[in-house]
């Protein structure tokens, strides 16, 4: 690994060069005051550079079987973890068939559709289905509702959380018929409790709050869903560089990723469409252009067929298009 | 909250002056970087400008609230948990009790349907002290194509409330809770818009109706894309200002034709279904609302009025509690009238199409209905 890969600051790094050490391995028998006279930096700085160079430089020569490359796991790891993993049901058994059993955790899903046609319906949805006690199959974890648009009715919340209550008294009843009545316990009021709302304005404080999260994340271990609804608006009104916003967005992406990874829970976000100019004809095709395409794990778009709803998997790593 | 000083969030000494000396004022101009471009820029470690970023995020980032405490507190302090009931019973019960507060409705339709004659009901019903279910404040009206009628108000007014409006100060105080504007650009609009934003609060008002959208737009001669564009500060702007005074804000829509232009399919759809495009096409109707998709994700609620058949129906088009249900109505002397409480469920796509047949006959029906 090279000097100019080091996470510090460029002043340090120019005056690394210019003293001659190019490499790590010509850092690594050097000690901090020798290092600090040579660069004519203070003693505590020197200590840092070496500790950021030590650091880096100790996932080279490890020599734990899969720590080969540091952070890496074989893929035979990772199949036990994904099995193990839960998932989100989205109450309607078409949906979880295709989706694989429900939303996925650990991943970034995305849902599209045209206006009216459910999207916020089915987030507000997960955010509750995902209190499902694992008695009956969830994961009853917390989720986080993140509302940009002010879509988010409290009283559509309570209706689907006293719906949600109401299903899992009937399975209960269904499948328990020979042991005594367990009484659901939940009530609406306590589903809508575990749901964190956010309201956000404008896009600066979209992304100060996706930065946020991680250290609210680490205080509120038992969220495992997060719902963006929807991650367009702010971005599609008054963004007049494309390039900074395609950053930002990439950017953004990466970091709910890392989330999702981290906390193990599901990122789902919503969005919405716009026309496509492609073949000499006008098509629908979801917002924020072909670069946010790429940065979403899987995606899944709604339309109407007819005088019903359906569901079109995008695109997805392990399921098919259906 | 975008536009906060960096000077003023509690960050290390160093750093603090080290972003001030770069020009990075605002903690936008901090969160729109990446961590790399930063560390470029002001010259700094990794770990300083992850912390620092994370004090800057922790600060603008909005505070949380749960569901729970949200509910409890709409209906502590909103009349009737932040609806605005419109007199209609049938679609008060499919909103969940009326127009929702602090966000956008939509009336939408064809010419001459009743859009203006619902937004003067509700101008009216929202002047109106509580005890007769308004609003008791001020509502202001911006009527871009002059449509507003006085006299047809105070018809409505004494049809609907004799007992108030019989008395000349009684009628002459709630009149005179209904401002009316009269922009006649996009730029005075926009002008007005602003001013209102200052002096909500002040002024009491609790309802805002802008007749109509369409036509501020339809002025400025730019087509597809670029219209869009223009519109998109104006909708989050109204957004915005319906969201942090907690008050309805209802719009209406013009219709035209759809053209070429209009897409209705993903790529996908076209790919596979090649032989029924064309029966598919048979089933949306030839009108569509204006002001394009993305306006059509803006509005949270959409009220489509149209005539089918020689009748008038309100459907409820988009709402994120009702189910989908037209209702048909009549226009009458003291305003709007349901026919049937009970709305008929409306499936599929149908909800959001609009007809416009037999609308001749109730023009002229209505004309004979008034005098």
């Amino acid at each position: 690994m090279e000097i100019w890969r080091l996470p510090i600051s460029a002043s340090q790094r120019g005056k690394l060069i210019s003293a001659g050490y190019t490499s790590l391995s010509s850092l690594s028998s050097i000690s901090s005051s020798d290092l600090a006279r040579e660069l004519n930096v203070s003693e505590s700085e020197a200590m840092n550079i070496l500790k950021v160079a030590s650091h880096s430089r100790g996932s080279e020569t490890s020599n734990a079987s899969c720590s080969i490359v540091e952070g890496a796991q074989s893929a035979w790891d990772m199949l036990h973890d994904e099995e193990s993993l839960m998932h989100i049901t989205t109450s309607s058994a078409d949906l979880d068939n295709i989706l694989g059993g429900g939303i996925h955790c650990k991943e970034v899903t995305e849902i599209g559709g045209v206006p009216g046609i459910g999207k916020t319906q089915l987030g507000i949805q997960i955010a509750v289905n995902v209190q499902i006690p694992n008695d009956f199959g969830g994961l009853g974890g917390n989720s986080i509702y993140i509302d940009t648009e002010g879509s988010f009715m409290v009283e559509r919340a309570f209706q689907i959380a006293e719906a949600c209550i109401e299903d899992m008294s009937e399975y209960n009843r269904f499948l328990r018929k020979d042991f005594q009545e367990c009484k659901i316990k939940m009530q609406p009021q306590d589903i809508l409790e575990n749901i964190f709302y956010f309201r956000i304005c404008s896009y600066t404080e979209q992304i100060a709050l996706i930065n946020y999260l991680d250290k609210f994340l680490s205080e509120h271990k038992d969220v495992k869903v997060i719902v963006v609804d929807s991650v367009t608006f702010h971005f599609r009104q008054d963004f007049d560089d494309m390039a900074l916003r395609t950053r930002v967005l990439s950017g953004m992406a990466l970091k709910l990723m890392n989330l999702a990874k981290r906390f193990s829970l599901a990122v789902v976000l919503l969005n919405q469409v716009t026309t496509k100019h492609t073949e000499a004809s006008f098509q629908l095709a979801l917002a924020l252009g072909d670069s946010w395409s790429h940065t979403c794990t899987n995606r899944i778009v709604l339309y109407w067929n007819g005088n019903e709803r359906y569901a079109y998997i995008d695109k997805s790593p392990s399921l098919r298009s259906a | 909250m975008a536009n906060k000083l960096i000077s003023e969030i509690p960050l290390p000494k160093s750093i603090a002056n080290v972003f001030s000396a770069r020009n990075i004022s605002t903690a936008k101009d901090a969160l729109t970087l990446t961590e790399f471009e930063l560390m470029e820029l002001l010259d700094v470690g990794l770990t300083e400008v992850r912390s620092a970023l994370s004090q800057i995020s922790e600060i603008v980032a909005p505070p949380y609230q749960t569901a729970l405490s949200l509910m409890e507190q709409r209906f502590q302090n909103e009349h009737l948990g932040g609806h605005f009931p419109t007199g209609l019973k049938g679609l008060d019960a499919a909103l969940c009790g009326g127009i929702p507060f602090g966000v956008l409705t939509e009336l939408v339709g064809p010419a001459g349907i009743g859009k203006t004659q619902f937004c003067l009901k509700l101008s009216l019903l929202a002047s109106l002290p509580t005890n007769y279910g308004g609003l008791d404040g001020r509502v202001i009206y911006i009527d871009v194509e002059s449509k507003f009628s006085s006299r047809r108000l105070l018809e409505i007014g004494l049809r609907s409330f004799p007992e108030i409006f019989q008395m000349k100060e009684m009628a002459q105080e709630m009149a005179g809770r209904i401002l009316v504007l009269r922009p006649t650009s996009l730029a005075e609009f926009t002008q007005s818009l602003e001013q209102i934003k200052v002096s909500l609060l002040q002024k009491q008002v609790k309802m805002l109706v802008i007749d109509s959208m369409a036509a501020l737009v339809s002025g400025e001669h730019e087509q597809g894309a670029r219209r869009q564009q223009t519109l998109s500060w104006h909708i989050s702007f109204i957004k915005s200002l319906a969201e942090f005074s907690r008050i309805p804000v209802v719009v209406t829509n013009q219709v035209r034709s759809r053209n070429h232009e209009d897409a209705s399919r993903y790529s996908f759809q076209v790919q596979s279904r090649d032989g029924a495009i064309g029966t598919t096409m048979q089933y949306d109707s030839h009108l569509v609302a204006a002001l394009g998709i993305q306006w059509a994700h803006a509005v949270t609620t959409r009220l489509v009025l149209e005539a089918k058949s020689g009748e008038r129906f309100i459907k409820v088009a988009k709402s994120p509690i009702s189910p989908p249900l037209a209702f048909p109505f009549h226009i009458t002397s003291s305003g709007i009238l349901l026919l049937s409480d009970d709305g008929k469920e409306v499936m599929g796509p149908e909800i959001n199409a609009i007809h416009c047949q037999g609308h001749n006959e109730i023009i002229n029906f209505g004309m004979e209905g008034l005098h």
